[in-house]
């Protein structure tokens, strides 16, 4: 765990963002304290709170005096549509100047998106030429 | 009470003729973690010691909040050493042992000390020199931990340690340090186990400074890149290998040094898995070259 080369507070806070869109973090659920955090994964507690504090600055947490910190209302949503613009954005957006750059058209790129996404069938056998062609 | 700041600015320390600390300068501040790493006999016990106040500079200049330690006792009360070869009444049992240090320690937390003791299963009837060398260790960080020292430094205590303690001593430094920051310095040449505690780390080697920063920057000193081998070998090709690994299509390499944008952007676009390195890697590299 943790074995990304990004500090490892951002890599804490992607975590934490990944199980609430995963669903294993409800909203309004409590969430672990620093301390806690720290010494389930044996980390330096700044560490652990510097990637909290930065969850609740994004407003995907929130601390409630005393209580501890949950997972705010509508967090689920709202890093699903920021993940999907990063997605769009990040890596849609590089294949699609690729094939611009190799001539492939909407028309055929749309075509090979339904195909792939509407005929399981046909992943299948992709996939298994791919495991062929390794051996 | 919270942590004090450590400044050590040109330290020398010689024993005759041998030269133990070569003007070593780092900065600590308050209130974090902090791994000072070394070989054996790299100096780092010696450096210690001079925040301790147990041996004086030859040269050079420590402050600890702001001061200098040496024969200060108001600041000495607030800084402890807990060094592998004990520094506590070894003749003498537990109780008598507790006694004293809640004298010397103004933040002593008798409670918390006897806890500790029930955690390790230390004998309250016999004298410390009775003791295994593990039971010693863990009776160092029990003195260590009830302290509450703003400066706390153990010096490899956890050495001595099995497994289960040593990760039982990591778990209380932990759950301690979150109710009671301070300022600690744990010196090791096996880090593996705690790296991810540290805020920062201090590399000594030969008695000279290697590199001091925060643990995030030090990180990023290398990468491990894990591929197909032929992708792999092309993307690491002039970098400096400190590790290679291979499993049959797959090799994983840990390279050394800055790495620029192209080095990384070729490496993504060649379906290599680009991750960190582990301190104790860089660690083993930096001074396996540096010595020879």
């Amino acid at each position: 765990m943790f074995d990304g080369r990004e500090p490892i507070y951002i890599q804490i806070a992607d975590q934490i963002r990944g199980d609430i869109l995963a669903g294993n973090l409800a909203e309004g659920e409590q969430v672990m304290s620093t301390t806690q955090y720290a010494t389930t994964f044996r980390i330096n507690p700044a560490t652990a709170a510097k990637a909290f504090a930065q969850l609740v600055d994004e407003g995907v947490l929130y601390k409630q005096r005393g209580v501890g910190m949950f997972v705010a209302e509508g967090a689920p949503a709202r890093l699903r549509s920021d993940r999907r613009e990063t997605f769009l954005a990040e890596r849609l957006e590089p294949v699609l100047a690729e094939a611009r750059v190799l001539g492939i058209g909407s028309a055929d790129l749309i075509r090979w998106i339904e195909r792939a996404g509407d005929d399981p069938e046909q992943t299948t056998t992709e996939d298994t030429t791919t495991e062929g062609e390794q051996r | 009470m919270s942590g004090y700041a450590v400044s050590v600015r040109d330290l020398t320390v010689r024993y005759g003729r041998t030269t133990a600390v070569d003007r070593v300068s780092f900065d600590l501040e308050a209130d974090g973690i902090y791994g000072l790493l070394g070989r054996n006999g790299s100096g780092k016990t010696s450096t210690l010691s001079v925040l301790a106040s147990l041996r004086r500079a030859t040269a050079g200049t420590v402050l600890v909040d702001g001061a200098d330690p040496f024969e200060n006792e108001a600041l000495m009360a607030g800084i402890a050493l807990i060094r592998e070869s004990g520094d506590v009444l070894a003749n003498a049992k537990i109780s008598v042992n507790f006694d004293y240090f809640r004298r010397v320690r103004p933040a002593w937390d008798p409670d918390f000390a006897e806890e500790l003791v029930d955690v390790f299963g230390l004998n309250r009837k016999k004298p410390i020199s009775t003791f295994s060398r593990g039971q010693k260790s863990a009776f160092g960080a029990v003195i260590g931990l009830a302290s509450r020292a703003p400066l706390t430094m153990f010096d490899e205590v956890y050495l001595g340690m099995d497994a289960p303690s040593r990760y039982r001593f990591y778990d209380l430094l932990l759950a301690d340090y979150a109710e009671h920051p301070r300022t600690i310095i744990l010196s090791s040449h096996l880090i593996s186990e705690i790296e991810r505690l540290f805020s920062g780390v201090v590399v000594i080697d030969e008695g000279r400074l290697l590199l001091s920063e925060d643990v995030d920057e030090f990180r990023t000193r290398g990468a491990t890149f894990t591929g197909p081998v032929a992708a792999v070998d092309a993307v690491t090709a002039g970098l400096r290998v400190v590790a290679s690994r291979s499993l049959g299509p797959t090799k994983e390499v840990t390279v050394y040094g800055d790495l620029d944008e192209t080095t990384l952007a070729g490496a993504r676009s060649a379906d290599i898995a680009i991750g960190g390195v582990s301190v104790q890697d860089l660690f083993v590299h930096l001074t396996e070259k540096e010595s020879r």
